[in-house]
């Protein structure tokens, strides 16, 4: 290969990345433009914040208790070998609620809500029900996109902060039922543990995370392409980039947080 | 008056329009036919500016399109869409009313109500059909709906795409004469889209015919039998043979 080809071979991906990059940060930005300008569309924003945090429930309730279980199984395994089977309540405590409960609801979020948004917003956008909405002189990032965006980050560290209680809670199921840890010591050793940053680096994730799931399903259902084929194309490619902008948020916000 | 100067617009390869020139006086009702996949209905979105065009200008009332004042610009726009494109999570009357429902035409809600029934009679639906959902329709009826919705705040100029297509004779006929009720009682400005020759005699005072990019003839409806363009006369009678080659 010659070196100009290796260049251009190097420079196209580059290039359609950093285009990317930009593509969604006007999108984010022409976003947020709206946040302060009338009209507010607060029905759409209600309807929004029921279906992305209160459905959203019981599928982050449900993997936060197993994982708070399998969690307390394995600390108690792990610790075992080196005579440490007492730490489980405190490993729990802060595994749940700086890594796990936030990473496990975003990824929920990203499942449940970015695939949801993706879908609605591009079937939207191919039956023209988008342009529909331009028509009738209606901004649709202000109609759709700010409600979602608006209600993800609110619902996001409410059910960040619910999967960190239920999954404790799980591991305490599992700590006091099968391994014989007495109650009131394990809710003890849990409380005394956690620190103040330990919560707000999880809430603070919880509402960049739901940030990321809604933005991510609106940029790719409204950028979507033509047909059935266009809208779940859009479909999966959100959830994708919502969880790996998910995870990679998730490592910068512990360096922030926990690194001094 | 609406007036597109040598409008071009391509998607990738496939170039769409290619300078087309057309003129629509205010109060008049102006048909555009063609094949399908010709740019008709790229056309009428390039005048609302959901299609923003490559080159050319667009104007309304001497006033270039892309730099009117968005809002007073599309308020005084309705737009049948091809396909309805009524929203799915509202109720029928809300779509009728969205207009009146938000925005700087915003009023009560029972009078937003009343006026989306009311049109609603109008397009040929009973008041059963206002608490229904567009997915419990049938394709015609949301049509139809769709129809009402772009009446519904009054503009002064009607945009419809493909009005009658898929709807029974007797219902195509009712819209017709709808639409002409509309333009001249309302003095309203439209311009439709259709294949069907039996809507373009009934609602034009103006035809033009859109074939490879350009508007290959225009002419009021009454010289549409009789000017003697090949594309007209093949495109009206429905002829397999002639200068439209029928694989596209
Ligand atoms: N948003 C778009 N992106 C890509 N191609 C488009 C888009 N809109 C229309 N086209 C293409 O432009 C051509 C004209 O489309 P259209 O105006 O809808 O035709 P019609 O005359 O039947 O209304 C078609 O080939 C269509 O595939
Ligand atoms: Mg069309």
């Amino acid at each position: 290969m010659n070196p100009a080809a290796l260049l251009a071979a190097l420079g196209r991906p580059a290039l359609a990345l950093l285009a990317a990059i930009g593509r969604l940060t006007l999108f984010v930005t022409d976003t947020l433009s709206h946040l302060f300008r009338p009209p507010f569309y607060l029905r759409e924003l209600r309807d929004a914040l029921i279906s992305v945090g209160y459905f959203s429930l019981p599928v982050v309730g449900l993997t936060a208790f197993f994982t708070g279980g399998a969690l307390a199984l394995q600390i108690y395994s792990g610790g075992a070998r080196f005579n440490a089977e007492a730490v489980v309540p405190q490993i729990v405590a802060i595994g749940m609620v700086r890594e796990l409960g936030p990473v496990l609801a975003g990824l929920m979020i990203a499942a449940r809500v970015t695939s949801s948004i993706a879908a609605e917003i591009a079937t939207m956008k191919v039956t023209e029900q988008i342009d529909a909405l331009v028509t009738l002189s209606t901004n649709p990032m202000k109609y759709l996109t700010l409600p979602r965006v608006l209600a993800a980050t609110i619902a996001g560290p409410i059910l960040v902060g619910i999967a960190d209680i239920i999954g404790i809670f799980g591991g305490y199921t599992v700590a006091t039922g099968r391994l014989g840890f007495n109650t009131a010591a394990y809710l003890q050793n849990t409380v005394d543990f956690i620190q103040f940053t330990d919560i707000t680096s999880s809430l603070v994730k919880g509402a960049v995370f739901g940030f990321i799931a809604a933005m991510m399903g609106c940029y790719y259902g409204m950028n979507s392409g033509r047909g059935a084929q266009g809208v779940g194309r859009a479909t999966k490619l959100s959830v994708v980039a919502a969880a790996v902008m998910i995870l990679a948020a998730n490592y910068m916000l512990t360096g922030l947080f926990f690194t001094s | 008056m609406i007036k597109l100067d040598n409008v071009y617009k391509s998607f990738g390869s496939n170039h769409v329009l290619r300078g087309v020139d057309l003129e629509i006086p205010r109060g008049e009702s102006m048909v555009v036919i063609g094949g399908s996949g010709t740019g008709k209905s790229v056309t009428l979105k390039s005048v609302l500016g959901l299609v923003t065009p490559d080159s050319g200008t667009i104007t309304l009332d001497g006033e270039d399109v892309t730099k009117a004042e968005r809002d007073a610009f599309l308020a005084r726009f309705g737009m049948l869409f091809q396909g309805g494109a009524l929203f799915d999570s509202l109720t029928i009357w809300e779509n009728v009313a969205f207009r009146l429902l938000r925005g700087s035409l915003k009023r009560p809600k029972a009078e937003a109500r009343e006026i989306a029934i009311e049109k609603l009679r109008r397009v040929g639906l009973k008041p059963e059909v206002a608490d229904q959902f567009p997915s419990e329709l049938s394709g015609g009826m949301q049509k139809r709906v769709g129809l009402a919705r772009a009446i519904a705040a009054e503009p002064e100029i009607i945009f419809f795409d493909e009005p009658t297509t898929g709807l029974d004779p007797i219902m195509s006929g009712v819209i017709n004469e709808l639409i002409r009720e509309i333009v001249v009682e309302m003095g309203a400005t439209a311009m439709t889209i259709t294949h069907d020759m039996t809507s373009v005699r009934a609602i034009a005072d103006k035809v033009a015919m859109l074939h490879e990019g350009v508007i290959q003839w225009t002419g009021p409806v009454s010289e549409m039998d009789t000017c003697g363009d090949p594309y007209v006369e093949q495109f009206i009678h429905g002829r397999a043979e002639g200068p439209i080659e029928a694989v596209r």
